[in-house]
Formats: C-alpha cells, sequence, structure tokens
C-alpha cells in the first residue's frame, strides 16, 4: 500500500512538472507566433486606410503613387503633377469638406443623398484633381479613376524616414527613425554606462575591502529593483532641466536625457556581472602576477580585465538589452520626436516607447494596431540577437577555463 | 653575510597566530628546504619574504625580516621592487591565459622593459634554463594552457626567472606532478642554486634530502630544528623532528 502511494505520488508530481513546462513552453511560443502573424500583417495593408478611396480624373496619365507622394501632396510638398510623373500642370486637392465649394447645400442634400454624384462631377470636370473620400460616396457609375494603392512593402517599412501612422490620407509607416532614435538611445546609454560600471566594478573586486564591498553591493542591487517610472520621474525632473540649462536649448527631452537615465538603469547589470566575473580570476593568477612585482593596477588590466572579459562583455551586452527594451522611463525623458535624430541633443523616439503611447490610440486590427505588432517583431529579433550572443559569448568562456 | 634573516618573528591571521618567535639565517646560493606537518605554518612564513601575506586582510606582522641586509617590513619599502628580486614558484603550476611567450616575457614588460630584441632573447634564454626550450620552441605562440603539468611548471619557474631574482621561494612546486617531471624540476633547483638562493616547501622528505643544505623543521607555528640537512636527517637534536622525519620516510 505504501510503495503504492509513494509511486502514485511521484508519477503525479511527474505529471505535474511536465504539465507545467509544457504549458510554459506554448505560452512562449503562442505569443511570439501571435506577435509575428499580426506583426507580419501590416505587409498585407494598405497605406490608405479601409473604407476611403483616392481618385483621378480618367485623362490624368498617372496610375500609381506611392505612400510618400501621396502625403507630400496632400501637405502641398508637390504641387505639380510632373513631378509624380504627370503633366505639368498643378495639383488640385480635393478633401471631402472642399465639396461645398463647389456645390451649395442644397444640390447636396440635407442627407447628403447628392454627395455621391456631386464629387463625381467634380472629378470628372477637373483634370488635375485629386480627390480624397470615403467609400461611402463613391458613386455607382463614378466617372473618375481609382487610384492602385501598393500594400506596405518591406522597403517603405525598413527604409521609410517618416512615422506618421495615422497621416490622412497615407499612412507613412517607416520605421527608421524608430530603430535608430532606439540605437542611439542605447548606444549613448552603454558609452556612459560601460566605462562608470567596470570602474565600480573593479573598485568593489579589486580594491574595497570586505566591508566596503558588503555595503556597496546589496546598495547596486537595490539600483536594480527601483521601478522604470521612478527612473523616469528622477530624469524628468532632474536631468531633463539640467540639460536644458547646460547645453541652452529649447527642450530638455532629448536622447542625451534617455542615454542618461538608461545608462544608470543599466549600470547595476553591468557592476553585478562584471564583478562576479572579475572576483571568479582564480587568486593564483593574481598572485603570481604580483609576485613578479607587477603592481596592483598592472595586475588589473594585465590578468584580471583578459581573465574576465567574457563576464564583462556579457554585463554590458544584457545591460544594452536592458536599454533597448526599456520602455518607461525613456518614453518619460526622450520627447518622443519620430524623426531620425542628427545630434544627442534632439529629441528622439524608441521602439519600446513608440509602442506604449500609441496602442491605446490604434484601433483593434487596423493599420496601426499592425504596425506597431511589427515594431514589437523587431525588438524581439533585436533583443534575441542580443541573448544568443551572451549565450555565445559564456560558452566560449566555459571552454576558456577548462 | 646572510641573504635572508628573521629576527623573533611572530605573525597573526586576525586572533590567532600563525607563527611564533622565528628567528633563522639563510645563506646565499643555499637551499632551503621547510617542512612540517600540515597546517604548520610552512606556506605562511614562506610567503612572509616576498610579503605575499600583505594580499591578505587583518593579517599582523611582529619581529624583523632581513633581505641583504634591509628590513623589508620597514616603512618606506617599495614591495613591488621587493618581488622582483624575490621571485616566487606556486604549488599548483598557474600559468597566465596568455601565450607560452608572453608569460615569461609578463615579468620583464610589468619592469617597463620594451625592447623586443632584450625580451626574445631573455625568454628563450630563461626557458632554456629550465630546460624546456626543445619541448616548446615551435609552440611560443600557443596558450600556456595546452602544455602539460610538468612543463607548465617548468614554465612557471621560468616566468619567476626571467627577471633575474636572487631568491626563488617555492611552495611544494612538485606536489602537483608526476615523478618524471619532478626529477627535472629538482635537478634545475639543484643547477639554480649556484646563481640564486632558494627556500624550498616540500613534504617529500626524499626531495629535501635531495635538493637541500640546510633544512627547517616547523610544529604549531614554532621552529623546532634549523641546521644542515645532513644533520636533520640523520642525527637530530629534537625528538619530534625526529618522530616526524622517520614517520614521513616511514
Ligand atoms: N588566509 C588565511 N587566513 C586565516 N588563517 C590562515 C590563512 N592561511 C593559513 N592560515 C592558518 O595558518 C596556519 C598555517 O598555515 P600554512 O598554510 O602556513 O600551513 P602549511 O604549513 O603551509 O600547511 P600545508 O603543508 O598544508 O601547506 C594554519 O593553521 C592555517 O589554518
Ligand atoms: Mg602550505
Amino acid at each position: 500500500m505504501k510503495t503504492f502511494y509513494k509511486k502514485f505520488s511521484e508519477k503525479f508530481i511527474e505529471g505535474l512538472l511536465l504539465l507545467s513546462s509544457t504549458i510554459t513552453t506554448l505560452t512562449v511560443l503562442l505569443i511570439v507566433v501571435f506577435l509575428f502573424k499580426e506583426g507580419l500583417g501590416v505587409f498585407n495593408q494598405k497605406p490608405v486606410e479601409e473604407g476611403f478611396v483616392i481618385a483621378l480624373n480618367k485623362q490624368n496619365p498617372v496610375n500609381k503613387l506611392s505612400s510618400a507622394q501621396l502625403k507630400n501632396i496632400f501637405d502641398q510638398n508637390i504641387t505639380n503633377w510632373i513631378e509624380v510623373g504627370g503633366k505639368k500642370d498643378s495639383i488640385i486637392l480635393f478633401r471631402m469638406e472642399d465639396i461645398t465649394n463647389y456645390y451649395s447645400e442644397e444640390q447636396i442634400g440635407e442627407q447628403y443623398e447628392n454627395l455621391p454624384q456631386c464629387i463625381s462631377k467634380v472629378v470628372d470636370s477637373l483634370p488635375n484633381i485629386i480627390a480624397f473620400f470615403s467609400t461611402k460616396y463613391l458613386d455607382k457609375n463614378f466617372q473618375g479613376k481609382q487610384l492602385d494603392i501598393d500594400k506596405i512593402s518591406f522597403k517603405e517599412f525598413f527604409s521609410g524616414k517618416e512615422w506618421f501612422p495615422t497621416a490622412q490620407p497615407s499612412a507613412q509607416l517607416g520605421v527608421l527613425p524608430l530603430i535608430l532614435g532606439t540605437l542611439w538611445v542605447s548606444l549613448g546609454a552603454i558609452l556612459l554606462a560601460l566605462p562608470l560600471g567596470l570602474a565600480a566594478a573593479i573598485y568593489m573586486s579589486e580594491i574595497a575591502n570586505e566591508n566596503v564591498r558588503k555595503i556597496m553591493k546589496p546598495l547596486i542591487e537595490l539600483l536594480a529593483g527601483i521601478p522604470s517610472v521612478v527612473y523616469g520621474f528622477f530624469g524628468l525632473v532632474i536631468i531633463v532641466p539640467l540639460i536644458q540649462k547646460t547645453f541652452d536649448l529649447p527642450v530638455g527631452e532629448t536622447g542625451l536625457a534617455g542615454s542618461i537615465v538608461l545608462g544608470i538603469m543599466a549600470l547595476p547589470t553591468i557592476i553585478t556581472i562584471s564583478e562576479d566575473a572579475m572576483r571568479n580570476t582564480p587568486r593564483a593568477m593574481k598572485e603570481a602576477s604580483l609576485a613578479l612585482g607587477a603592481s596592483k593596477w598592472q595586475t588589473i588590466y594585465k590578468v584580471v580585465v583578459p581573465y574576465s572579459i567574457s563576464g564583462i562583455t556579457a554585463g554590458a551586452i544584457l545591460g544594452i538589452g536592458r536599454a533597448i527594451g526599456e520602455t518607461m522611463a525613456v518614453l518619460m525623458v526622450t520627447g518622443n520626436a519620430a524623426v531620425i535624430p542628427h545630434t544627442i541633443l534632439e529629441p528622439v523616439r524608441t521602439i519600446p516607447a513608440t509602442i506604449a503611447a500609441e496602442l491605446g490610440e490604434a484601433s483593434n486590427g487596423g493599420l496601426h494596431y499592425k504596425a506597431l505588432f511589427a515594431l514589437g517583431c523587431i525588438l524581439f529579433i533585436i533583443t534575441l540577437i542580443i541573448n544568443l550572443t551572451v549565450e555565445y559569448i559564456s560558452n566560449r568562456k566555459k571552454y576558456n577555463n577548462r | 653575510m646572510y641573504k635572508i634573516e628573521s629576527k623573533n618573528v611572530d605573525f597573526f591571521y586576525g586572533p590567532s597566530q600563525a607563527l611564533k618567535n622565528i628567528n633563522l639565517a639563510i645563506k646565499p646560493n643555499t637551499v632551503t628546504a621547510l617542512i612540517g606537518p600540515s597546517g604548520c605554518g610552512k606556506s605562511t612564513y614562506l610567503r612572509l619574504f616576498n610579503r605575499m601575506n600583505d594580499l591578505i586582510d587583518n593579517t599582523k606582522i611582529a619581529g624583523q625580516v632581513i633581505i641583504d641586509g634591509d628590513d623589508i617590513y620597514a616603512k618606506g619599502v617599495n614591495v613591488d621592487s621587493l618581488r622582483k628580486k624575490v621571485g616566487m614558484v606556486f604549488q599548483k603550476p598557474n600559468p597566465f591565459p596568455k601565450t607560452i611567450f608572453e608569460n615569461v616575457a609578463y615579468g620583464l614588460r610589468v619592469n617597463g622593459i620594451t625592447d623586443k630584441k632584450f625580451i626574445e632573447e631573455r625568454v628563450e634564454e630563461t626557458i632554456k634554463q629550465v630546460v624546456l626550450w626543445d619541448e616548446v620552441k615551435d609552440k611560443l605562440k600557443k596558450s600556456a594552457f595546452e602544455l602539460s603539468g610538468g612543463q607548465q611548471q617548468r614554465l612557471c619557474i621560468a616566468r619567476a626567472l626571467a627577471i633575474q631574482p636572487s631568491i626563488i621561494l617555492m611552495d611544494e612546486p612538485t606536489s602537483a606532478l608526476d615523478p618524471i617531471s619532478t626529477s627535472k624540476v629538482e635537478e634545475l633547483i639543484y643547477e639554480l642554486k649556484t646563481k640564486y638562493t632558494i627556500v624550498i616547501v616540500t613534504h617529500n622528505m626524499q626531495q629535501a634530502g635531495r635538493v637541500s643544505d640546510t633544512t627547517a623543521f616547523f610544529y604549531m607555528g614554532e621552529l623546532i630544528e634549523y641546521d644542515t640537512t645532513k644533520t636533520i636527517f640523520t642525527n637530530p637534536k629534537v625528538e619530534r623532528t625526529q618522530n616526524y622525519i622517520t614517520g614521513r620516510f616511514g
């Protein structure tokens, strides 16, 4: 009886463990699949929102316009058809509300019952017109030609320099400024955090006595536990005004502010991991160096740092990893302008900040929503690469230590 | 004139005393063996000569350690230069994770020597001195970890010799080696005697008998007996020495 219970409970626990690991694995897989399914969906969409039409006069030789061209036309940056491959004529813009310039309210009708015909006539009568209106008002015998609009292409998505996902008539989904913004801010963060973190790690592992270390280490680990909003708040209240004053800028919310805040956030990771690596340097190795008359500093940079270089690299990369994925603090201090930054003293916007800021206003399943998921995919791939790099480096370390 | 002298040396790890009133004098160009049961303070004593114990927190020394006439624990002594003069070989081979060449060149480089030709010559010369040259001359650019344990230990001796110290401290240098490597190292010690003063800690009585001129027997932090090796092994004055040595031989 006893053995039966034992066997039964063993089997039961085994089953539970199997179940929970299966569930975890499946959940992770599901999330990834969902992310990519939604994200890749963006390439199945047209930049012009569903339910809207862009129409030209039948005589207009132009048959295709890119998303960027559309935006520039409606922003009046492009004012002549010749610039987009048509005849040399000025472009006439037509939005739905412009109908009142052509027809009186009576003619349109109280319930807009004549609006489709009116639009059709306007488009037909003006050879240089470009009209943007709802499909609801598309006349059955529409006299213009509807513009063929391409789906969003990979190339457009990754090389586009503008991110205006809600622009009318055509959304601009260039992720380049966001990717660059993310990389800039992270690079700046690591440039600030690496020397500082390395110095602190060297101090803690090689110089500080045991008592100082016993105080410092938990403090630094505590730094890792502070919620990121708090860092963001600190950045907003202290660093942003400081930057604004020091560099005499109109606004202090800049890439630099983001880099500083992220740098501080990456410090604990860098310090703890590289300090552990340095402390793992065999005592015998350090003693051998000192016994040869090397000074403490020579021993540190000729023996300790080279010996623990893979740990230090891993710490730095994990630090960057944290910086790249960080959302809240960055959102609060970088100014969030979706333009390609030229200096660190300009506002920038990162991928995670974009997702956090915009997901609320993106309609479920729409273009904007899918574009944000695509951003999520990009972020996922970046962090995956980072994790694989760390994996690779720490494996190499195992091999070297034998 | 003695090379090394210690006068009334006490040593403490925190509250516990590891060495009690050690008086001992070592002549130049001799090999001195430190023997005694485990934990009796041999390593602690050896590491006083190049101030290696300074690295351990909460330690304290009293008395004097005099090398070449100077108290090495006096104020203002440059420890780095002391360690250039007093080389050390450790129990386990501990090469740096660098090439064979760079291991031997390390001591030269940290002492500010940059002349490439000089370094190359000195490295070759010292590797030949430890009779390792034929075994490694084709793989100087390979990692030192690719050598066998015995080869690594001879490399570590070469590393210590490269900066031309006048004293070499060895803490059980052959305890991790096979018999053939051990006898190679012993031969080496015998030859090095002409140029260096050597202090060696060993648990191997045959080894002490083979390589040393004088022997010091330690017991629980005290120096029990110090005499020529011949006397210690054949005619010790203290019974405890006798017991230890016969015990170890038997
Ligand atoms: N770092 C240390 N901190 C505190 N006590 C130590 C330390 N190193 C050694 N001791 C103590 O000092 C005493 C002498 O140790 P030591 O290493 O000198 O002995 P040993 O004679 O070399 O022994 P073995 O033959 O085992 O190497 C021992 O009681 C040991 O516990
Ligand atoms: Mg010892």
